[in-house]
């Protein structure tokens, strides 16, 4: 292949790229996140593969999907920790992901709860919503500034709503796995971000701290946009939103869980031949 | 008492700086004390009065208050944001280094060889004039800028690579040492200009004093009990803001705060900056102290006994840090004097137990509540 022949392949996808970074009002007026042709390989193992997803602004939308199925890449994908190889991903109308790192992420608007429960475990509670807080979060403005009262009295209110206010000055360390999950749920409550992604939000939880769960997450949808990932079936028929199946780093069904329940391209995914 | 109002002395940021913290309110007593007491028992009671404090042991004890500005400096990014620097000795003595060519400066024509402009080792390496590097060091203000500016700069090169490019745990430590050595190697050599093995030494006069004057060794000694003194008051402001729990946050899950929207690489940066300026400062006070610079302070033993004493004192308490450097150093003084084979088995057996049975240090032991 000569020179000339690339320079114009070269050419050719970036103005591609570009028709598609501009979609039309029509289709996407209230999609908040937009994933199209996504694709990311490991080692040659093809984690997510050609992958189109869409959440509308307000939505509770559950993900679900056999291990392996490209869950947590595809979060990692949106969050600016994985940069796929090719494909493209919008957040709101025109903000491009791909171009900004981890912190600007968050910083615009999209929190993310670890699969694994993350707090800081040697700050208290009460301390570990401080640091959710929106704001400003560059070194010189929390090396001078304290909290603001409005600032303390939203760490008060996302306190009560995940049900930690009497233990605001306890170590993190010291809360039970339920509880650091819901910790971690009222971070990004303190973030105040449009987009919530959740990865499994109800492992290791008891059937009551589930129903408490769900009801925050469903609570949340309308003001938020809320994306779940979860193995427990259970607790995403609970939720009774709209359910994406991933398999094979692709999507394989989306619709009611009842449809996709019943869906034989599903059936065949969990259950085998 | 109500459970659900929130109001832990961290949040409370109108209140003063050592509000709730025992061990930094006890400190600064102690400085203060030693900074007032002994110039006083040194200088006013004659040297047959039992009463009376050596200039020596004014002067060794100044030495170690070094030490304990230099381990506080450790104990910040050890401690507080998790990186075991194995290297901060370069930062110490490259302060040294700074003062210690104002110092030679201030030689002038009372060299060996004479010469008004030269330092004795360029006239014996035969240079014509002094390199450009060298120039400005006899302005003192100059000097003070240097002091931190050197140590900072390289902090701030070394850090802006590692940190940018997500290095840390053991490969982080390992750098820095490597960094520390590459430094000894550096000033060793002749051609660095630098005084290669011998360092700078031979000092005569600082600001227009003697430097073996004992009113001199006075004000060193004070100088150093107050740069310790701030150098305390500096970091536990960093520690109480809120930038310095988002240095903890980051030391237990850097991804969490990474994902809340917190640029951790120029957390790390800055902290690690601002540590190696404290560890330059100390390095300035120290060399007038003892007289002498040389490669030998870059060595990685050296930065790795920093460690140690950190260790033994009692991470992230800050205090700690300066107990472990002055107790550490006590202890090497008389062991030197007493068993001089022994002390690095005594260092190194100090160590293990620190390890085994003292996981918070001595300060740790002595919070009988904890530090809740």
């Amino acid at each position: 292949m000569n020179t000339f022949q690339k320079v114009f392949d070269a050419v050719d996808q970036v103005s591609r790229n570009k028709r598609a970074l501009t979609p039309s009002s029509k289709t996407y007026a209230d999609t908040v996140l937009y994933l199209e042709g996504v694709s990311v390989a490991f080692d040659g193992f093809k984690a997510i593969n050609d992958l189109n997803f869409y959440v509308n602004d307000g939505e509770l939308r559950c993900v679900i999907g056999p291990n392996g199925a490209g869950k947590t890449t595809m979060m990692d994908i949106i969050t600016g920790k994985t940069r796929p190889d090719k494909g493209i991903v919008l957040f709101g109308e025109e903000t491009n992901l791909l171009e900004l790192s981890e912190p600007e992420i968050a910083n615009i608007g999209i929190g993310r709860k670890f699969q694994k429960p993350t707090v800081f475990e040697a700050l208290s509670v009460f301390e570990n919503l401080e640091l959710a807080a929106a704001g400003d979060k560059s070194v010189m403005a929390t090396l001078r500034n304290p909290m603001s009262a409005e600032q303390r009295d939203s760490v008060q209110a996302v306190a009560e709503t995940v049900a930690l206010e009497s233990l605001l000055n306890k170590e993190a360390q010291v809360l039970s796995h339920g509880q650091k999950q819901w910790l971690e749920i009222g971070m990004l409550l303190m973030q105040q971000p449009r987009l919530l992604l959740v990865d499994e939000p109800v492992a290791g939880m008891t059937h009551q701290e589930m129903d408490r769960t769900g009801e925050l997450l469903t609570g949340l949808a309308g003001q938020h946009t809320v994306v779940v990932v979860e193995h427990d079936m259970d607790f995403v028929r609970s939720l009774d939103s709209r359910v994406t199946v991933l398999h094979q780093g692709s999507v394989l069904a989306e619709g009611s869980m009842a449809s996709v329940r019943d869906n034989p391209d599903v059936i065949k995914v969990y259950l085998g031949e | 008492m109500s459970h659900s109002t929130p109001l832990s002395d961290s949040q409370l940021s109108s209140r003063w700086l050592l509000h709730n913290d025992r061990g930094g309110q006890l400190l600064l007593l102690v400085l203060l004390l030693a900074a007032t007491v002994l110039p006083y028992l040194n200088l006013a009671l004659p040297a047959d009065h039992p009463w009376h404090f050596s200039t020596y042991n004014l002067n060794l004890l100044g030495k170690y208050l070094c030490y304990a500005l230099l381990a506080m400096s450790v104990d910040l990014v050890w401690g507080y944001m998790g990186f075991l620097s194995l290297g901060h000795g370069a930062f110490f003595a490259l302060g040294g280094y700074v003062m210690g060519m104002y110092l030679m400066r201030q030689i002038g024509d009372r060299g060996v060889y004479g010469n008004p402009e030269l330092p004795d080792f360029m006239v014996f390496l035969n240079w014509q004039e002094l390199p450009w590097y060298w120039q400005g060091f006899d302005l003192f203000p100059f000097v003070l800028v240097m002091i931190v500016l050197v140590p900072g700069v390289l902090a701030f090169i070394f850090g802006w690579f590692a940190f940018r490019s997500r290095v840390n745990g053991v490969y982080l430590s390992i750098i820095s040492q490597a960094l520390t050595y590459a430094l000894m190697l550096a000033f060793f050599r002749n051609e660095m200009g630098f005084g290669g093995n011998n360092g700078l030494t031979d000092f005569k006069e600082i600001l227009g004093f003697s430097i073996n004057e004992q009113n001199t060794r006075v004000a060193l000694f004070v100088a150093s009990a107050v740069a310790t003194a701030a150098g305390y008051l500096c970091c536990r402001y960093i520690v109480n803001s809120r930038a310095g729990r988002v240095v903890r946050a980051v030391r237990d899950a850097e991804n969490r705060a990474r994902f809340l929207g917190y640029e951790v690489d120029k957390y790390q940066l800055w902290l690690l900056v601002f540590s190696a300026m404290m560890a330059g400062v100390a390095g300035a006070l120290y060399v007038p102290q003892v007289g002498i610079i040389n490669p030998g302070e870059f060595s990685p033993l050296n930065s790795i006994e920093i460690v140690i004493w950190v260790a033994i004192g009692g991470r992230a308490t800050l205090y700690g840090a300066v107990v472990g450097a002055i107790g550490v150093n006590y202890a090497k003084s008389w062991f030197t004097a007493a068993m001089p084979e022994f002390w690095l088995f005594g260092l190194g057996a100090l160590f293990v137990l620190a390890t085994l049975w003292l996981p918070r240090g001595i300060t740790g032991l002595l919070s009988y509540r904890g530090r809740r």
